[in-house]
């Protein structure tokens, strides 16, 4: 019976994905991708895997399908049709090919590996869910660079504004009637939306969630109200905003190195100390996923178009 | 038997994921098609990491970790796409324009 | 006995009103009057599946729990609907 769902599940995760590729229409092929992200996220949790589960749904399917969505409107002015037809369909689709038998062949063939068992140093770790005792200790120095590979990519795009451009608000102009009912759920979504992002970084260190998941739904908030109009969009300058941006790669740093100074090496958490360390750099790390995210999705500054 | 079916449509989901890299020119089907190769590739490496019996949590770690970094170069991507648009009117890269 | 017979029938009726919504998304003809099927019927069907479940509920929480999916998915769904029909609002005048 759940061989049969799953079955049924990879088939509908493999036809989406082909509309993905090849659907007609780039708009029609963006929908079918954030669905896909919706499919994927019910595999990860059919796998037991429910943190990846939450953050494919959350960042997979929700934030890559409102960038996506938002560079679509933008692109649409330009080049329809013509450059719909694919390339080089046949070398393409041998390499596509290729690499999925070779990848089919490595499943059978790799041996399980033996590793060690993370349930056995689980105590010692400061969290109760092992996910987030990988994340923020036994392998803390993967999750401090991701960190900073957020803030490089975020300054990537920002590079992107024109140089007259650099002191306008960030993202595209949203237009919202104060009395509409985007208005309407703009102001009804971030309150809940908040609390659900507190509970998810609060209950991570513990169950199901951490600071992305939670993270990526209070971005997730601020692109609401941004959309709504009821949160005017920030500027690159700003003090505040660029302070939020470093506090979680600051404070993971920090900590890293008052592990060090006192006595341990960089980044390594005593077990007495573990919990409320984990807890404080969560924190902080949620505020700046929180706010890059965001960033990242709205793009670089523009200044208002001119009136045609 | 499921870890297999996941994984298997893993492969094939990289797979695709290539054949559209390659094959698509619209820039922003290219960022789809790359963002199916990484996911493609998480769910291979989640079954891969299942086979103990529960999700080993350092896979999951880790496809957490890659999902996040995928969202952020998929945002420069889209970036330099709509910078592209904007500066030249197209949205396909310029060797590969059907009618420069 | 009645508990399973009511999740039953309500599970049935949420799947009827998923099928009309799915038919409306694949058989109407433009972006606004899919949204309006997916929107209306599909969030109805949600809501007799998890009437349905709620039978099922050993505890309060999970009685909870169940409304409070349904609760969310019904903004969700607005908020999404809405945002999807300002795209295809701007998409359909520019083609004209």
């Amino acid at each position: 019976m759940s061989l049969a769902l799953d079955l049924a599940l990879c088939a509908l995760i493999l036809g989406v994905s082909l509309a993905a590729v090849a659907g007609a229409g780039v708009f029609r092929a963006v929908i079918f991708f954030i669905t896909y992200g919706l499919f994927v996220a019910i595999g990860w949790a059919r796998l037991g895997a429910y943190d990846v589960a939450l953050a494919e749904a959350a960042i997979g399917a929700g934030l890559t399908g409102v960038l996506l969505l938002t560079a679509q409107g933008r692109l649409r002015r330009v080049q329809a049709d013509r450059t719909e037809r694919p390339g080089a369909p046949l070398p393409a689709a041998l390499a596509g090919g290729a690499v999925t038998l070779a990848l089919a062949w490595a499943w059978f063939v790799l041996p399980v590996p033996e590793a060690p068992d993370v349930a056995q140093a689980l105590p010692q770790s400061g969290a109760g869910n092992p996910v987030t005792a990988v994340l923020l200790n036994f392998r803390a120095w993967d999750t401090l660079l991701e960190s900073i590979v957020l803030l490089a990519a975020l300054l990537g795009v920002w590079m992107l504004a024109r140089d007259a451009d650099w002191d306008a608000p960030l993202g595209p102009r949203y237009h919202a009637r104060p009395s509409g009912v985007l208005a309407y759920f703009g102001r009804v979504l971030p309150p809940i939306g908040l609390i659900f992002g507190v509970y998810l970084v609060w209950a991570g260190t513990e169950t199901v969630g951490g600071a992305f998941q939670g993270g990526t739904v209070l971005a997730g908030v601020v692109l609401v109200a941004m959309m709504a109009q009821v949160l005017p969009p920030p500027r690159a300058s700003k003090r505040l905003l660029r302070a939020a941006l470093v506090l979680g790669p600051g404070v993971f740093l920090l900590s890293g190195l008052a592990a060090a100074a006192l006595g341990g090496s960089f980044l390594s958490l005593s077990a007495a100390l573990a919990k409320p360390a984990i807890l404080i750099i969560e924190a902080a790390l949620t505020v700046s996923i929180a706010v890059t995210l965001a960033l990242l999705v709205i793009g670089p500054a523009e200044a208002p178009e001119p009136a045609p | 038997m499921s870890l297999t079916v996941f994984a298997l449509t893993g492969a094939a989901l990289v797979g695709l994921g290539v054949y559209g890299l390659l094959a698509l020119p619209h820039l922003l089907r290219r960022v789809i098609a790359f963002n199916l190769t990484g996911s493609g590739l998480f769910l291979f490496f989640g079954a891969a990491g299942a086979r103990g019996g529960a999700v080993d949590p350092v896979p999951q770690a880790l496809i957490i970790t890659g999902i996040v970094v995928a969202l952020s170069a998929s945002a420069l991507a889209v970036g330099l796409v709509v910078a592209l648009a904007r500066s030249s009117g197209k949205v396909v890269l310029p060797d590969e324009d059907p009618a420069p | 006995m009645i508990a399973d017979l009511a999740t039953y029938a309500f599970t049935a009726l949420g799947l009827v009103f998923f099928a009309a919504g799915t038919v409306g998304l694949i058989r109407f003809p433009d972006t606004f009057s899919r949204l309006h099927a997916l929107t209306k019927a599909d969030n109805l069907g949600l809501g007799f599946i998890a009437l349905g479940i709620a039978f099922q509920a050993g505890t309060l929480a999970q009685l909870v729990t169940l409304a409070l999916i349904w609760a969310l998915a019904l903004l969700a769904a607005g908020a999404v609907a809405q945002l999807v029909a300002r795209a295809a609002l701007t998409t359909s005048q520019e083609e004209e």
